[in-house]
């Protein structure tokens, strides 16, 4: 191998590493629970907050496009608003998935809904199980 | 009764695969035809008995047997016979079924085809290719018995998911898994060469074919994939760097690369360690997707069946890397490159680059794609990396693959001279400048856009340049041009076709730029009679009516385009009410243009049909997407004709 090569293989090398890094860091989603964020919210960090919708807590104005819900797993409640309707699948008493960020007015600002995700986006050959179970499940697993 | 035959064949089908792989090991090393022949048999029946499983399980479809839980469980009286025959592989027991028989398939292929022509490796291709099988029958018996009983039958079954209720149910999985099962063969002739010590150019040369193929149907799978995502899931995009994306997309970037690395090695007898790791790193990547999709290991993000087939995959890949690692270990010495790099100005150079940034892609996929495992594993924090991620680290990868697309097939061999270079690339980087500035001038502002744009514009011109420059030498022996160009293609078909390929890609980043670039979209709540503009369209929502279908209910609002083009169509997106699920499902409707997409799809709505949420998008130059799969489709035909010309 002549060096240029090398050099070559270096430099690119050195220059994927970095924009992973920073891919990483420009775009990490921090997956927490309502009562983790809760705990420690910092404002305008991108969070992914898994939980249940809470019953009763539902508000939709079609006109103005405001979709405004809860969120709770068992400890604590989190204030969801987010603009537009919301996905099928998505309704109280049911596990979702909300991607934003959490504001200093003290509600989650929710830029995307995912619904039991894993069917929306699902692979066309799986089968079915209860999705949000297992996504509470896996938000809720005390192992840390 | 289904249950017990389907059960009893896949066990014979199992005991045959294990002494069809010994028996032809065992008859390699001992020079014994006789054993070898007696695989081949083996081979045949587990083809016959795997055919008669699959048969079995349409049966049992169509005549609602629900005495089988698969069938019990993806079915109910209502599915409409098309899609009873899709749901043999609607779910994760079929979906393996299907894959073990495309497996037989290639393995009856490989028999008729490769039985004489390749005699020292042909054994070893079967011990591998039944292996594999082996493995998956194994997961079929053991760990998703697709033959499993239900107990107490059911008066009904539980219907299929309503979302894959689709034709692209058909077409969608038959080539995904004809792509993944495919990379098997050249795996196979692979480890065979690694086994005899006959690692010289034979297993590529061999393979050819079937790694065009094989790469083939995965693209095509991928594309009907996003076809699917962007009409069944109405979220207004066809691809989401979803796991289950990225698991096909792996090993479509690394087979991309073995794809282009083989000729290397065919002309210039380097890379043979290389090409091996590859082939490996391809197959070991399409185990790994089914592993990834089907653990539930990325449950955090997605939950997936979960079950005991995650250890399975995960122990056969350890199998599969360690052997092939110890494969290599075992014949390091032979695997030295006999050509050198002369020149970094070099077609080499290019492909080699070419294939450093492919494996990059791969990697930075599966770096996002596992990053929530690893940050759990390492910090003890679920963080995952969405698609902004993919999209920044990917596109500088991507644009410079577009642009080693354009100077790969023309740059000189060994050491490019300054001459060669003017004569192939003076115009094509004329033409991509000036295509770059009138961009600029038109308004383009999206500086990916324009530099993406350009770049296809350079790669197309030089491929025009050089069909033009070849069908001149042909006029001038007296060749009329159309016949001259018709003749150029057919005889260097092999050259062409892969232009032919490189052309669809081209077409295919042209629609994936523009629809990043310019797509527009709206939410609005329309009354009745109320329209609704975006980017120079308007539409109206003229109300909602109700209907009852075989096994749904649905709720259509209709829409009129008023403005723009396609005045006066109806637009009729509807959301269906299946009973086996909690809520509805959105049916989009849209309106495919070459350059716009009118797409919309139905929110929530009143029942009295008064007023309904709409999402309104213009889509641009999606369609360029699913054309490239057709020009796709034109230049894999050509690749894989016999060659009329011998290659040097």
């Amino acid at each position: 191998m002549k060096p240029k090569f090398l050099v070559g293989g270096a430099v690119i090398l050195v220059a994927l590493g970095y924009m992973i890094w920073a891919g990483v860091t420009q775009s990490a989603v921090y997956f927490v629970t309502p009562s983790e964020l809760t705990a420690a919210p910092v404002a305008g960090k991108a969070y992914r907050l898994g939980g249940l919708v809470t019953p009763g807590s539902l508000k939709w104005e079609p006109r103005s496009l405001d979709l405004a819900f809860t969120m709770s797993d068992g400890r604590a409640t989190v204030p969801v608003r987010h603009k537009g309707a919301a996905p099928d699948l998505f309704g109280e008493g049911r596990g979702a998935v909300v991607e934003g960020q959490w504001t200093a007015d003290g509600y989650f600002k929710a830029s995307l809904i995912m619904a039991k995700h894993s069917e929306e986006y699902k692979a066309p050959h799986d089968t079915k199980e209860s999705q949000s179970k297992t996504l509470l499940k896996t938000l809720e697993d005390p192992k840390r | 009764m289904i249950p017990e035959l389907g059960t009893g064949a896949l066990f014979v089908a199992l005991a045959l695969c294990l002494y069809g792989a010994v028996m032809a090991a065992v008859g390699a090393r001992r020079g014994r035809t006789a054993y070898v022949e007696s695989a081949q048999h083996a081979a045949l029946a587990v083809f016959v008995l795997v055919t008669t499983c699959i048969l079995l399980l349409v049966y049992a479809f169509l005549t609602f047997d629900f005495s089988v839980r698969y069938v019990a469980t993806n079915t109910n009286l209502g599915t409409p016979f098309y899609y009873r025959i899709t749901a043999v592989w609607g779910a994760l027991e079929g979906s393996i079924v299907l894959w073990s028989w495309m497996l037989t398939l290639y393995t009856l292929i490989v028999v008729l085809r490769h039985r004489t022509s390749a005699r020292e490796l042909y054994p070893w291709v079967l011990t591998v290719m039944l292996s594999v099988i082996a493995f998956f029958l194994l997961v079929m018996t053991v760990a998703a018995p697709v033959f499993a009983r239900s107990v107490p039958i059911p008066a009904d079954g539980r219907g299929l998911n309503p979302l894959l209720e689709d034709s692209g149910m058909i077409t969608h999985p038959l080539a995904l898994y004809l792509g993944f099962t495919g990379f098997t063969v050249p795996f196979a002739f692979a480890v065979a060469a690694l086994v005899t010590g006959r690692i010289g150019d034979f297993w590529i040369t061999t393979t050819r074919r079937w790694t065009i193929l094989a790469w083939y149907f995965l693209s095509l799978g991928l594309l009907i994939g996003g076809w699917w995502s962007y009409h069944v899931l109405g979220w207004g995009g066809y691809w989401a760097w979803d796991p289950v994306e990225n698991a096909a997309f792996m090993p479509w970037l690394t087979g991309t690369a073995f794809l282009h690395s083989v000729m290397i090695q065919e002309r210039r007898r380097m890379l043979r360690l290389w090409n091996l790791a590859l082939v490996i790193l391809t197959f070991s990547l399409t185990l790994f997707g089914t592993f990834l999709t089907r653990s539930g290991i990325i449950a955090s993000v997605h939950a997936f069946t979960q079950g005991a087939i995650g250890v399975f995959f995960l122990s056969f890949l350890a199998l599969v890397v360690l052997t092939s690692l110890a494969l290599i270990a075992w014949r390091w010495d032979t695997l030295g490159a006999q050509g050198a790099l002369d020149s970094v100005v070099s077609r080499e150079s290019a492909f080699l680059l070419n294939n450093v940034l492919l494996v990059a892609a791969a990697f930075t996929v599966f770096f996002g794609t596992v990053f929530p495992l690893l940050s759990e594993a390492v910090r003890g924090v679920k963080v995952s990396v969405g698609a902004p991620f993919f999209n920044q680290v990917n596109v500088p990868l991507f644009l410079s693959l577009i642009f080693l697309m354009g100077v790969g097939p023309l740059i000189a061999w060994r050491r490019a001279s300054l001459d060669n270079l003017k004569r192939n690339f003076l115009w094509p980087v004329m033409i991509g400048a000036v295509a770059a500035l009138v961009l600029r001038l038109l308004g383009v502002r999206s500086t990916i856009a324009v530099v993406a744009l350009a770049l296809t514009i350079f790669v197309a011109a030089t491929i025009a340049v050089d069909l033009l420059r070849a069908t001149r030498a042909r006029r001038v022996m007296g060749e009329r041009a159309l016949p001259a160009l018709g003749g150029l293609l057919l005889r260097h078909n092999r050259r062409y076709g892969g232009f032919i390929v490189h052309l669809a890609v081209l077409v295919v980043a042209v629609g994936v730029t523009g629809s990043q670039a310019w797509s527009v979209h709206t939410e609005t709540t329309l009354a009745r009679g109320e329209q609704a503009e975006l980017a120079g369209y308007r539409v109206r929502f003229d109300g909602l009516r109700e209907s009852q279908e075989s096994n749904h209910g649905k709720v259509t609002g209709t829409f009129t385009v008023v403005a723009g083009r396609g005045t006066g169509d109806r637009i009729e997106p509807a959301k269906k009410f299946y009973p086996q699920e909690q809520s509805p499902i959105a049916y989009v409707d849209y309106r495919l243009g070459l350059i716009d997409d009118i797409y919309i799809v139905l929110g929530d709505f009143a029942r009295d049909g008064s007023h309904a949420t709409v999402k309104f998008q213009v889509n641009r130059m999606v369609s360029w997407i699913w054309i490239g799969g057709l020009i796709l489709t034109l230049g894999t035909v050509l690749a894989v004709l016999p060659e009329r010309r011998k290659t040097a």
